[in-house]
This record gives structure tokens, sequence and C-alpha cells, in this order.
């Protein structure tokens, strides 16, 4: 299995990841072999077993519907790149 | 004092044979004067010495627990308040964490003296140091070569004697695999053991925290401080804590190791087998019985934690988007401009290897060959060892193919990488707990031995680990010019 340059472009902006130009090759390159490693796994026929997420296959624990957790937003916006009056700033989204 | 284990130093500080400050203080001298390991990243000299005066006076007033005054170091992964806490990546060059993780808070509460924060691999991505932003680390046994990875910083300094034990992450050989390249003492814990809260999140369902030390003894101390149920980390299991040191000093006679035929083939330097048939023949010494043993799935754990391990960092590294916090690029255009630039400026290039290849394997018509796929296989192998551990004990074998490979060897070619973390990568898939312990060496630079076991039995490992460093002193040696 291989990847194009245009695939790995593809997937990059699924990601809205930027890469340069000049490394799209080795990225395909790379990925393509990842993905020769992944063809092994059609080894093994796993018909009818269930997959497995977590190694105790424990299941999300619930909790009563409480607030727990205090304020911070001065303390988390304090790290922020850009507030305004308590806002997260971003460029313009609706013209 | 930088060669004295926790247990001589708690006895030391005790007597008063020295203060946590003089204590802290020559740690720092050491840190300083060899930086040329580059193992931190930051270095918390006035935090460290005024917490170094408060467990003194915790020492004075008699209420002190094991690891007061004790110099620890975390990896550069958990978040400290107050600290810059990077994770080894531009990205977060400049977060300074608003809040403490849940390990970084248990340590604090016993009163141990942080000295820093430890380079490592940029967000644990990686099996020689050097992905990381802040540069390669140098291992101390031979500084032409890599620590391994990720925990690079913590297994160079704790080797180095740059920090008495300190903290590191496993997701897929992290903490195991640079603690057999530095000779030192590395314990995986069972998922789940260890709170993620607040230790930046690689791959969720694989990663746990867990200690690097020289000992086993000091391993079961610092696990001590470390495990528990916390309900801020939603996966982690709520089951009693056991007292570590309890049973350090059981006997082995009787003892049932496997070792699997898959870790013994081709692939494994010679040398390092030698080093490793030594110690299993101490193991027999100390009365254990020893079996070949077929664990037929470990084959395909690369691919499948190459599959998972990717599709979770594609989903976990989303939270980087130059928004909230961390690295936002100049001037962007428009949103998905800022999106896009922050976090392609921001992230390193293996780091964008595995989130492409994480958001390929998730994306519309490929999930369920590749990620689903690939947790089938999980569940397939973590029954292999489920079946194995019913028959032995413990499983045995190496941790590394090779002993530490030189700095640039290998980093041109990632898929290479990729298979020396052979050894390692299934323990993870599987949840079971794992140890590196120092087992001699190849040509003059350090061999781990692999020990695996059951589900919560790190009592168990710490015990066989403990009594193989009751008859053997690889564990005590020190890298020319750091003795």
């Amino acid at each position: 299995m291989s990847l194009t340059a245009d695939d790995v472009k593809k997937i990059a902006h699924l990601a809205r990841l930027g890469i340069e130009e000049q490394d799209v090759a080795s990225y395909a390159k790379d990925l393509s072999g990842m993905l020769d490693l992944m063809t092994r796994m059609s080894d093994l026929d796993t018909d009818g077993v269930e997959p497995m997420a977590h190694p105790m296959d424990q299941v999300q624990r619930l909790r009563a519907d409480a607030v727990t957790e205090q304020d911070n937003r001065e303390k988390f916006q304090a790290i922020a790149p850009q507030v305004e009056a308590g806002l997260y700033l971003v460029p313009k989204v609706i013209e | 004092m930088h060669n004295k284990t926790i247990a001589e130093l708690a006895k030391g500080l005790r007597s008063g044979e020295f203060s946590s400050v003089e204590l802290t203080t020559a740690f720092l001298g050491r840190i300083k004067q060899h930086s040329s390991l580059n193992s931190y990243i930051t270095v918390t000299e006035d935090l460290a010495l005024q917490a170094a005066e408060a467990a003194d006076a915790r020492l004075a007033k008699g209420d002190a627990e094991l690891l007061t005054g004790i110099p620890v170091a975390q990896k550069d992964i958990f978040c400290t308040e107050g600290v810059k806490t990077t994770c080894g990546s531009k990205i977060l060059d400049n977060f300074i964490a608003p809040y403490n993780a849940t390990v970084v808070d248990k340590f604090n509460n016993a009163g141990a003296v942080m000295l820093g924060k430890l380079n490592m691999d940029e967000f644990a991505m990686g099996s020689s140091n050097e992905t990381s932003y802040y540069g390669v680390v140098r291992n101390p046994w031979d500084t032409n070569t890599v620590p391994g990875g990720s925990s690079g910083g913590t297994a160079a300094a704790v080797a180095a004697r740059l920090a008495v034990c300190a903290t590191g992450t496993d997701t897929g050989g992290s903490i195991r695999q640079p603690a057999a390249l530095c000779g030192i003492t590395g314990l995986k814990p069972t998922y789940g053991r260890v709170s993620r809260y607040g230790m930046i999140a690689y791959a969720s369902s694989l990663d746990q925290g867990g200690p690097m030390t020289r000992s086993a003894e000091d391993a079961a101390i610092m696990l001590q401080t470390m495990a528990g149920f916390d309900e801020k980390d939603s996966t982690s299991v709520d089951l009693p804590v056991p007292d570590y040191r309890a049973g350090l000093n059981n006997s082995l006679e009787g003892l049932k190791i496997g070792l699997p035929k898959e870790f013994f083939g081709e692939g494994l330097n010679s040398d390092v087998a030698t080093a490793l048939e030594a110690a299993i023949n101490e193991y027999r010494k100390l009365g254990a019985q020893v079996t070949e043993i077929s664990m037929p799935t470990l084959k395909l754990a690369i691919p499948a934690y190459y599959v998972i391990a990717p599709a979770e960092c594609s989903a976990n590294l989303s939270r980087f988007d130059g928004v909230r916090f961390g690295y936002r690029c100049e001037n962007p255009a428009d949103l998905t401009d800022l999106y896009t630039r922050s976090r392609g400026e921001g992230f390193g290039k293996e780091v964008k290897r595995r989130i492409l290849m994480g958001t390929y394997a998730l994306s519309a018509g490929y999930y369920d060959a590749y990620y689903i796929k690939a947790q089938k296989i999980r569940r397939l192998i973590s029954e292999d060892f489920k079946r194995a551990l019913s028959e032995v004990d413990v499983i045995m074998g190496p941790v590394t193919p090779s002993t530490a490979f030189g700095i640039g060897e290998k980093i041109g070619n990632p898929i290479e990488m990729y298979l020396s973390d052979i050894y390692t990568i299934a323990i993870n898939l599987a949840g079971v707990p794992a140890m590196s312990v120092p087992a001699g060496f190849a040509n003059g630079m350090p061999v781990g031995l692999q020990i695996i076991g059951n589900y919560f039995a790190e009592d168990r490992l710490l015990n066989i680990a403990h009594q193989y460093q009751q008859v053997t002193d690889w564990h005590q040696q020190a890298p020319k010019g750091f003795e």
C-alpha cells in the first residue's frame, strides 16, 4: 500500500496540520512504510474477536451530577495567546 | 551522598548526618557540573531549596515520610503548577501549567524535593530522545550514544546521579527501554495503577507513569507514593495499593519463569543474549524453574501498536490549536490558517508523522480496516499474556535488541526505530506490568532484563528484581566520570 503526495496533503488538511512542501514526499514514503508494516495484521484471523479498548475492559465511571470544579477562568486565560473581556480571541470567523 | 539509596538517605536525614538543604545543594551542583548531558529542560533551583527547607522543618518535627527531603525530578510530561511544562515540544515552550498532575501532588505531599523537569522525546514519541525540541540527551555511559526514549532525560539523570530517582512514562516501552540503555531500574505499572491526571496524553489507552530508580527497593518506595485510585482519571483502577516493600525479601524458591521463544530469536544481539542467559542462570541459582513458552501473537504487536497509538495521538493532540494555550503562529490570515500554521510550526517531524498516520487510520473508509482490526489483535495479544501467565509466574526476556545506539544512527529511518520497540510494545497493549533491571554489560554498555508479570503483580516483580539485586551489583555501577 502506498500513499501519494496528494493523499498526504489531504490527510494533513483533515488534521489541520501544516507541513512543508519539501517534506511531503518523505511523509508519503514514511507513511507508506508504516502501512506496509500494518498489512501484516491481515495474517491473523480476527473474526468474532471483540475489539479491546481498555486492558481491564473497564467502562466509564459515572458520578453524581454535582459541581466539583472551581471557576479557574482567570488562571486558565492568563496562559492564553489572546483574550479580551474573558473571551478567547481568534481571527474573524463571520463576515 | 549521591550514590546512596532512598532508604540510606532517609536514615542520614533523620540522624542529622546531612540536611535536605545540603543534599539538594549537592544535587543542584552535580546538575550544573554535568549540564552537557542535557538531561534537564528546566532546573527549579529556588523552588527546590524552598522545598528542602520545608522538608528539614518536617523532619525536625518528626512527621516525615520516606521521601521527605529526597531530591527527585519529574519527566516534563507531568504538569507542575507555576513551572514550565513542555512535553519536549516547541508548541508548549511557553506553557506554564496552571495545575499539578496527581503524581506531582503526591510527591509534594510526601515532602519530596523537585530538582526540575527532565528532557524527553517530543510528546513521548520516540525511542532515542532525539525528537525533543530541547535537543538530544547524551547517555552517560558513552556520550556519543542515545539514552533511549522517550524518558531519556530521566534515565540519563538517574544513571548519572543527577537525581536520586525520577518519574517516567511508558506507552510502548518509554520507561523500560531507556532504563535498559542507561543501566537503571524502571517499572511500568499495570495500566490504571498510577493516575494519568495532568500527565500530558499521547495514547490514552496505553500511557502509564512509573518509577525510574537505581534499585528495585527505591522503585518500591517511589511506586508506593505514585500508585492509587484517582477520581480525576477516568481510567484509574479502584483497587487497594499493597505495601510494595513488604514482600521484597520473599524467597524465589519454586518461582516459575517463562521465556517466550519469540523473544530470543533472530534480531537479538548475541552479546545481549549472553548477558541475559547469565541473568537467568542467577535466577536458577535462586531456586527458579525456567521453561520455554510460546506467544505467537507477539509478532503482531508492532503493527497493532502503530495503528492504535497514532490514532489516539491524533485525537489527543487536536487540543493543541493555538487558541487557548501554547504556541500561536504570527499574523494568522483566518481561523484555519491559525490552526494549521500553529500546529505546523509547533510540532516536530515525528509528532507530525504520527498525527498523519492516526488521522489516516481513523478516516472514513479505513477505520475498520486499521483501528478496529488493531483493537481485535490487541485482545488476542492480551489473551496470549493471560494464558502464558496462568502457566508461569513471570515472563522474562530482553528489553531491547541491542545496547544503546549512536546519536544520529537511526533517526533518519523511522520504521527501523519503531522495530527496535519489539520487546516492549506488546506489554502496553496487554496492560500488564513490566520492569527493566540492570543485567550486566555488552561491550561496556548496559543491558536490561525485562520481567513481565500479571495484572497488579507489581509487588511480585519488585520482589523478583530485588532478590536478583541482592546477588548482583550491576545496579550499583556508575558510569565513568559520574561515580
